[in-house]
């Protein structure tokens, strides 16, 4: 797509809003990630979901309810804040800290898989994996997303991706959840752009 | 997020309550095996302590080194103070090295607030003269709020020499801010009532202990300052610690909840005997664990961030 002369005035466009993912859709993404955490951890034995906030959180309890319901397989799912362990803390005003909460049997030997909405830079993967490390020592890591948009500036990959969005660097995806913005979406936006 | 804290009035109710909140995140790091966040990773702080102090300057230094920073401990004793080297040259050195934070106590009242306007870092007052300690007043009200479940509405006696006591002081603004009702119980020649309606208009003052203790939720227990004490404030001993100092007979007069609390270091046998300091109502140890988790708290609020 050509962008508009500089020398074309024209009023501001509102940015391009599409629904990659709607609420059906969504469970049928955490439904299949459910499916293949179980496949490929031959039935999430001594397996623990850490979501990492936002909205990772109700995906790991999501998960680990699905999985319940398929194989009968009680996966313990936690909460594991990164915010003291970002490497932009200084960029920005100071971000509040909020809880971790790691399952009764905590993480030491399980194999430990991280969840999050999306998957973008990697850079919060990595706070997650330095933080990880400080409580406790996981047999194994691996990282479930709903979304995966590219433009990583780490080496870092998903194990579990429910759905690969090709994005500009200049776009926005953005994930609404029932039980943090009261329904289930994922939307692209457009550039914002003002001619 | 405020850029110092040099007095209990610096916090609205909000940002007390973020702190308390943060802090209630920092003590899980204290159960476990790494004791250490990555936070201030880079970040100067310098204990700049002209008065002796160790629980408080140990929580500091403890509270710096479990975010990664950097730290610096400054005491009179043993430096260029001891040349006549002023404050301000001092801070001005501090800056020169890059202090991020400068945690300050010092025998003169009002000091820290001089300090704020010399350096570029942020200023956190540990102890003024007879002034104001706020952090003391947040792991106070830290305490509480973990014993007792809230804050807004409890009845808090603090009892004895509050004339001298910069922790009574940042404690009324800090918990009137926060909704808790302060009575201030002891010798009428140690409790400054203009001061004390100035600091918190309204606030209940009373001169007779066993009366205050049935209709308490915490009792906070002041240090006598003796070195403080310029002139006679009460006869002796023996009859301070009869009218003023909480003995077992006295405890068992506050109703079952209550909970004893003191700053630290005690007079035992004072203000306070041996048998209530050691009793399971009193705080006085989670106050000094609190202590760390409260201080981790401030120093991530005021330095993690771009707020400088």
């Amino acid at each position: 797509m050509a962008y508009p002369s500089a020398a074309h005035t024209s009023p501001p466009r509102q940015p391009s809003v599409k629904v990659i993912l709607a609420a059906a859709d969504v469970s049928r993404v955490v439904d299949r990630i459910a499916h293949q955490i179980l496949e490929k951890t031959q039935g999430a034995a001594d397996t623990v979901l850490l979501g990492i906030p936002t909205r990772g959180v109700p995906l790991a309890r999501r998960l680990a309810a699905r999985i319940g319901t398929f194989e009968d397989v009680a996966v313990p799912a936690g909460v594991l804040d990164i915010t003291l362990y970002r490497d932009d803390l200084r960029r920005h005003a100071t971000r509040a800290v909020g809880p971790t909460q790691l399952p009764a049997g905590g993480i030491d030997g399980k194999r430990v898989v991280l969840v999050d909405d999306v998957l973008f830079s990697g850079r919060t993967v990595r706070a997650a994996l330095d933080a990880l490390s400080d409580v406790g020592r996981p047999a194994s890591v691996q990282l479930a997303v709903l979304v995966d948009r590219g433009h990583r500036q780490l080496p870092i990959r998903a194990d579990y991706v429910g759905k690969n969005i090709p994005t500009a660097l200049a776009e926005n995806v953005k994930v609404t959840l029932a039980e943090t913005d009261g329904a289930d979406e994922v939307r692209l936006y457009g550039e914002a752009t003002a001619a | 997020m405020i850029r110092h804290l040099l007095s209990g009035a610096d916090l609205d109710a909000a940002t007390a309550t973020l702190i308390l909140d943060t802090a209630a995140e920092m003590a899980t790091v204290a159960g476990r095996e790494v004791k250490k966040l990555p936070a201030l990773r880079g970040r100067t702080v310098v204990n700049l302590f002209y008065e002796d102090s160790t629980r408080t300057r140990i929580s500091f230094e403890a509270a710096a080194k479990r975010l990664s920073a950097d730290v610096i401990n400054f005491s009179a004793k043993g430096s260029s103070v001891t040349k006549g080297e002023s404050l301000k040259d001092t801070a001005l050195t501090l800056q020169a090295m890059g202090a991020d934070a400068v945690v300050v106590r010092h025998p003169a009242s009002g000091a820290p607030h001089r300090l704020a306007d010399w350096v570029d870092g942020s200023v956190v007052n540990a102890g003024d003269g007879t002034h104001e300690h706020p952090t003391q007043a947040l792991l106070d009200a830290y305490t509480m709020r973990a014993r007792l479940g809230r804050l807004a509405g409890l009845h808090v006696a603090v009892v004895g020499d509050v004339l001298h006591s910069r922790v009574a002081r940042s404690n009324v603004l800090l918990l009137s801010t926060l909704g808790a009702k302060v009575t201030l119980v002891g010798p009428p020649t140690l409790i400054p009532v203009d001061i004390a309606q100035a600091l918190a208009p309204g606030i209940d003052v009373s001169y007779d202990l066993d009366a205050v203790l049935p209709n308490v939720d915490v009792v906070m227990m002041l240090r006598v300052q003796r070195e403080r004490m310029t002139d006679s404030y009460f006869p002796s001993a023996r009859e301070y610690a009869r009218r003023y100092g909480l003995d077992a007979p006295r405890m068992r007069r506050l109703p079952e909840h209550a909970i004893v609390m003191h700053p630290g270091p005690m007079n035992r046998g004072m203000e306070i005997t041996p048998e209530v300091a050691d009793s399971p109502r009193s705080t006085i140890v989670e106050q000094v664990a609190n202590g760390v988790s409260v201080r981790m708290a401030v120093l991530y609020l005021l330095l993690g961030g771009n707020n400088l």
